[in-house]
């Protein structure tokens, strides 16, 4: 039977079982800690590969800058290999889409050019919203390789030169208005410090380019549509 | 045999979603897939016998006035355990499940059998009454979700079977239609 119902008796009891389960939680939490952050790591490093191409063998620098809209700072992870940038990818965000805030992880060469992009985390329709994403849909190669200067990135509806996702035109916006955001605070950034010699742009250029077409022969042999 | 019956009653007949229709709100939340529907429904059943255990263990030492509180340490403990190993472990799970895993610290179905049954039988007993409602509520989950994932992407296990489905099984109304008809059918099997 239980036990007396008496004040003493339910403080105890109270006492003993919190104060159980809060030391196991501490280990747990000890065990699962450095798990957790290589999980975590190993996400971030995975898309910062994925916009852009070598970066899991260079040096990467980050920082955070303020963009002009918008109440977050972004997160810029500057790709430096063999002491010059061969691209910088750029945490963005957006707070218009239809679930709230999506994040995208998108990736420029040192001219602005877009190198590749993608979702990071969203919370949109699935079979909706979420074709924004590469493991849903290929929406968003219409970015790859479009230098925003002049390719205009918004939707064809808004004068642009985008497709809309079917039926998810909100969250198309919201995609492009990340993608704006960190366009925007990626020229601000690099304006003041001039981009160096064209000759070395050019070079560098040509290894992604290099880079790339390696990659999209990958993804043809894994059956994408 | 009476184990084997503590163990299959949670399956089908007492099944807690088709039958004693408990904890509907993760059961819709979840099922837009069938593979988050089982892995939601596996993570409960992993509560579920952990903390059907440890409350039919302490169940006669806790005076009954604050025994819900009590029980409620103990489910959100396992809870917990559960949350950092998945975070750990199968991040990519974690991605689609994070925002409900903690909410298993308040389905009813945890509770409900922590109150009805662990704190009145057996160690044993509790322990298979746990496994069978948690398999059979992982049962249900996989079932709508499958069904949901033909009919709303025509796709199953991320398989493609048709070319387009009917988007509407995905959101949140094809969860109710799909869930309705699910229990209307199994009402009817079972008379």
């Amino acid at each position: 039977m239980a036990k007396k119902d008496s004040f003493v008796n339910m403080v105890v009891t109270l006492f003993v079982i919190t104060a159980i389960p809060a030391v196991l939680l501490g280990f747990v939490y000890k065990f699962t800690k450095e798990p957790i952050e290589q999980a975590k790591k190993i996400k971030l490093s995975n898309s910062i590969n994925l916009v852009v191409p070598g970066a899991s063998t260079a040096e990467i620098n980050q920082f955070s800058v303020m963009p002009e809209t918008g109440k977050d700072s972004l997160t810029f992870y500057e790709v430096v290999s063999e002491n010059k940038i061969i691209g910088t990818a750029v945490q963005t965000y957006s707070d218009n889409a239809f679930g709230g805030r999506i994040t995208v992880m998108v990736g420029f060469k040192p001219d602005g050019t877009i190198i590749d992009n993608d979702v990071l985390e969203h919370s949109e329709t699935p079979g909706l919203g979420d074709k924004a994403s590469k493991s849903k849909s290929d929406w968003n190669s219409q970015f790859k390789d479009k230098n925003p200067k002049e390719f205009n990135i918004n939707l064809k509806k808004d004068g642009g030169e985008v497709d809309a996702i079917t039926a998810a035109t909100i969250s198309s916006r919201a995609y492009i208005d990340a993608l704006q955001r960190a366009y925007d605070a990626f020229i601000k950034y690099y304006n003041s410090s001039d981009i160096e010699e064209s000759k070395v742009i050019e070079e560098i250029d040509e290894q992604i380019e290099q880079k790339t077409e390696l990659e999209t022969n990958d993804t043809e042999k894994g059956g994408v549509e | 045999m009476n184990q084997w019956k503590n163990f299959t009653k949670g399956l089908i007949r007492e099944n807690p979603i088709l039958v004693l229709i408990l904890g509907t709100c993760p059961t819709l939340a979840t099922t837009s897939s069938a593979i988050n529907g089982v892995s939601m429904g596996l993570a409960t059943t992993f509560v579920l016998v952990g903390s059907n255990v440890v409350i039919s263990l302490i169940a006669n030492m806790i005076p009954s006035k604050v025994r819900i509180p009590a029980y409620i340490v103990v489910i959100a403990s396992f809870v917990t355990i559960i949350d950092l190993a998945m975070q750990a472990y199968v991040p990519a799970i974690y991605e689609t499940l994070g925002l409900f895993i903690p909410l298993i610290v308040v389905n009813c179905i945890v509770l409900g059998r922590a109150e009805a049954f662990a704190s009145k039988n057996t160690v044993v007993s509790s322990l298979f009454d746990g496994l069978g409602m948690g398999l059979g509520f992982a049962l249900a989950l996989g079932i709508l979700g499958a069904i949901r994932e033909i009919l709303g992407a025509g796709q199953i296990f991320g398989i493609e079977l048709m070319n387009q489905g009917a988007l509407v099984f995905v959101l949140a109304p094809g969860a109710f239609i799909a869930l309705g008809y699910l229990i209307a059918l199994v009402n009817k099997i079972k008379k």
